[in-house]
């Protein structure tokens, strides 16, 4: 076991999947010799030479084009977009070929070698462009997994496990944790579940499920309710996609109650699914409305980013209001 | 270092001048200074076999189109030396990435009268379990990656397969094939500059057949064709008669040798005509002449291919009524068999989305079965065999 920021877990991950397997080859934006512009590249050049970690042309959909053809090839490509932000030059390389590759050949051909990972998330100034948190756009994608950890132990684990998964995985990290979070790792080889979520705290009255970085707010503010007398019960979803819909149902019949946060905006985002997937299924265990906590309608701000992100303050706010219901 | 100029001076896109490789002429005799390739008499004759059996396949499943047999087609008249020329110079082992007018390397390639029929009538033998439309070919057996509607993402896909199969230290390379109309999309750009920059042994094979659906190329680019392209991306580039069975091959060939000892891509821009209509849907009379279609057709590249044939004396008129008349009779026979068979079981519904369905896909099957048990009649392709 090692204290590992999330960063260092995720390299350690990296590491570890291409000593156990020569077929994963990992590439992007400067993620050769510099490493990454955040560095969860770091030495992977030094240790398994250029041919395996290496810098492509500036060019997104031909970073992922160029993934794609190598995970069908049978190489476990693991692809890093700079920033969440800008994985839309390959959003058709994505949603049109990698997440139908498999079913549209009859499974002649698949690209289940393939992990996209790319920095997500706002709280770091980052303004339009280095914060958004685009998970929606691919849950209404079928054929992909998506991923977001929210510590580095998630990270290593759920990082080997999307490596290793027989399909294409999205793997967002949040990048507000990067060297914020820290933790111990296990140092020797790990996965966690896909399609798991996980109960970080229990309680009786009322269901918190957020993911990823909301994590942290969302546990602040079931911690802060506790001292109103309010017992929530903390769920982070971990996969987006395909998500664990019977522990979420599970836990809203428990409780009778439901916030959802997440950094994204709050129309079509995914805490919209969730909360029309549990009025169907736990309608008459639930008290209130489901509640949910998100950004605003608008592109991401610089000078209003306090006001903009679904905090721990609101987050609070909506667990009382729920609870008044 | 580039040279240095002193005074502004323009570099214009005809500096190139990027000439066209040719062996054959029209009457199948060979150009002066031409060579012919080292194939032999029976390669020869596979190779014109696979032009005919397109051109009989293509003239046939236009016609089921046109009846209503078959949702949708896309012939490759007047192209096919383009893609049973280079694939005739590739070897097995070589990947191909096609667009969706390259039906003849697929036959070259050994793809069956059957299993192009299955495919088009969508039924429960074909390999990608009908869930594509008419002309989506693929094959793991024939390394013929599955092709998609969308146009130019095999592009940089191919260059990543070529990357893997460099890492794996083997000896094959990848082609992909794609129209000049692809070629305007932002993943040529990104596939053949990533290519280039990471050494990947690609044959990137463009057909220039003039027109984009009703675009012509004219409206497509201003500088010197596709060609002119791979050099700016540094990648070693040749121009050739696609009409010309002859030099496509010779190129390819050529072209493969060049990206396996030098790791490395290698451009092709085959100039050729659309003879026929982009697609079923698709009627040229609205944006081109007659007159230039009737220039063209004169220049039918199976036809120039059978004059060399017989000027070799490998070739008779009595042979070739035989070869038009099997072919018809084979592609009509399955087409019958392929037009009775069942489409899939509604269970490939979900299967292949992931390597294993999820069990909300699972529950949607299952409340899906419910709901064609209670109305079977609005589902008749599939609800007598719910449980097979």
């Amino acid at each position: 076991m090692s204290q590992m920021n999330l960063l260092q877990a995720i390299n350690n991950a990296l590491i570890t999947a291409m000593e156990k397997d020569d077929k994963v080859v990992c590439f992007g934006e400067d993620v050769g010799h510099f490493g990454g512009v955040f560095r969860a590249t770091s030495h992977l050049q030094e240790k398994f030479g250029r041919a395996r970690c290496f810098n492509t042309p500036l060019t997104e959909q031909g970073i992922i084009g160029f993934a794609n053809g190598l995970a069908s090839q049978g190489h476990k490509a693991i692809a890093e977009i700079q920033f969440g932000d800008y994985i839309f030059p390959a959003f058709d390389q994505i949603v049109n070929e990698t997440a139908k590759f498999r079913y549209r050949s009859g499974n002649e051909f698949n690209v289940g070698g393939l992990t996209i990972r790319t920095p997500y998330g706002g709280g770091i100034r980052g303004g339009h462009y280095h914060s958004q948190s685009p998970e929606a756009y691919f849950a209404h994608t079928p054929g992909l997994k998506i991923v977001v950890p929210r510590n580095p132990h998630q990270a290593k684990g759920l990082l080997l496990a999307s490596i290793r998964d027989d399909n294409p995985v999205i793997f967002f990290e949040p990048k507000r944790l990067y060297r914020a979070a820290v933790g111990d790792v296990p140092e020797e080889d790990y996965e966690l579940p896909i399609g798991v979520a996980e109960t970080v705290r229990e309680g009786q009255d009322c269901t918190l499920l957020a993911w990823g970085a909301q994590m942290e707010v969302a546990s602040k503010a079931a911690e802060r309710a506790e001292k109103e007398g309010i017992d929530c019960e903390v769920i982070d979803l971990r996969s987006i996609l395909p998500w664990d819909v019977d522990a979420v149902v599970a836990s809203v019949k428990k409780t009778g109650r439901l916030v959802v946060t997440h950094e994204a905006p709050l129309t079509n985002g995914f805490g919209a699914e969730i909360a029309a997937t549990v009025q169907e299924q736990a309608f008459l265990s639930l008290e209130a409305p489901v509640s949910r906590v998100c950004g605003l309608d608008v592109p991401y701000p610089l000078s209003h980013e306090a006001e903009y992100m679904p905090d721990e303050t609101k987050v609070f706010e909506a667990i009382v209001a729920t609870m008044n219901y | 270092m580039s040279k240095s100029i002193h005074k502004p001076g323009f570099v214009l896109g005809d500096a190139l001048d990027i000439p066209t490789f040719k062996v054959l002429k029209q009457d199948g005799t060979l150009y002066k200074g031409a060579q012919e390739p080292e194939f032999d008499k029976e390669m020869a004759l596979k190779l014109y076999d696979d032009l005919v059996f397109i051109r009989v396949l293509d003239e046939r499943m236009v016609g089921a189109q046109r009846q209503g047999r078959i949702p949708f087609y896309l012939a490759s008249l007047g192209e096919e030396a383009a893609s049973v020329g280079s694939a005739g110079a590739l070897k097995p082992q070589d990947m191909i990435f096609a667009q969706y007018r390259e039906q003849g390397a697929l036959r070259h390639r050994g793809f069956s009268v059957d299993q192009f029929m299955d495919q088009c009538f969508s039924n429960e033998r074909d390999l990608g379990k009908g869930r594509q439309m008419p002309i989506h070919y693929g094959s793991k057996a024939l390394n013929y990656n599955t092709i998609s509607s969308p146009l130019g993402t095999q592009i940089p896909q191919a260059a990543g397969y070529a990357y893997g199969q460099k890492l794996d230290g083997i000896d094959a390379c990848t082609i992909c094939y794609f129209g000049e109309g692809a070629a305007s999309e932002g993943d040529f750009h990104a596939g053949l500059n990533m290519a280039a920059v990471l050494k990947c042994p690609t044959i990137f094979l463009c057909r220039n057949n003039g027109y984009a659906i009703s675009t012509p190329s004219a409206e497509q680019f201003s500088g010197d064709g596709v060609a002119s392209r791979g050099i700016g991306y540094g990648i070693a580039t040749l121009r050739v008669d696609g009409n010309d069975l002859l030099a496509v091959y010779a190129a390819t060939v050529a072209a493969r040798a060049y990206a396996l000892e030098h790791n490395a891509p290698v451009l092709i821009e085959a100039m050729s005509y659309r003879l026929g209509a982009h697609s079923t849907s698709d009627d040229p009379t609205g944006y081109r002449s007659k007159d230039e279609e009737a220039q063209w057709a004169k220049k039918d590249p199976i036809l120039r291919y059978k004059h060399w044939l017989t000027n070799k004396g490998w070739w008779s008129d009595e042979q070739e009524k035989t070869l038009y008349a099997e072919h018809r009779s084979n592609i009509l026979a399955a087409m019958k068999a392929a037009e009775k068979r069942p489409v899939p079981t509604i269970d490939h519904l979900i299967t292949d989305v992931y390597d294993e369905p999820t069990p909300h896909l699972r529950q949607q099957l299952k409340q899906l079965k419910a709901h064609m048990r209670k109305y079977p009649d609005q589902y008749p392709k599939t609800s007598g065999r719910l449980d097979a």
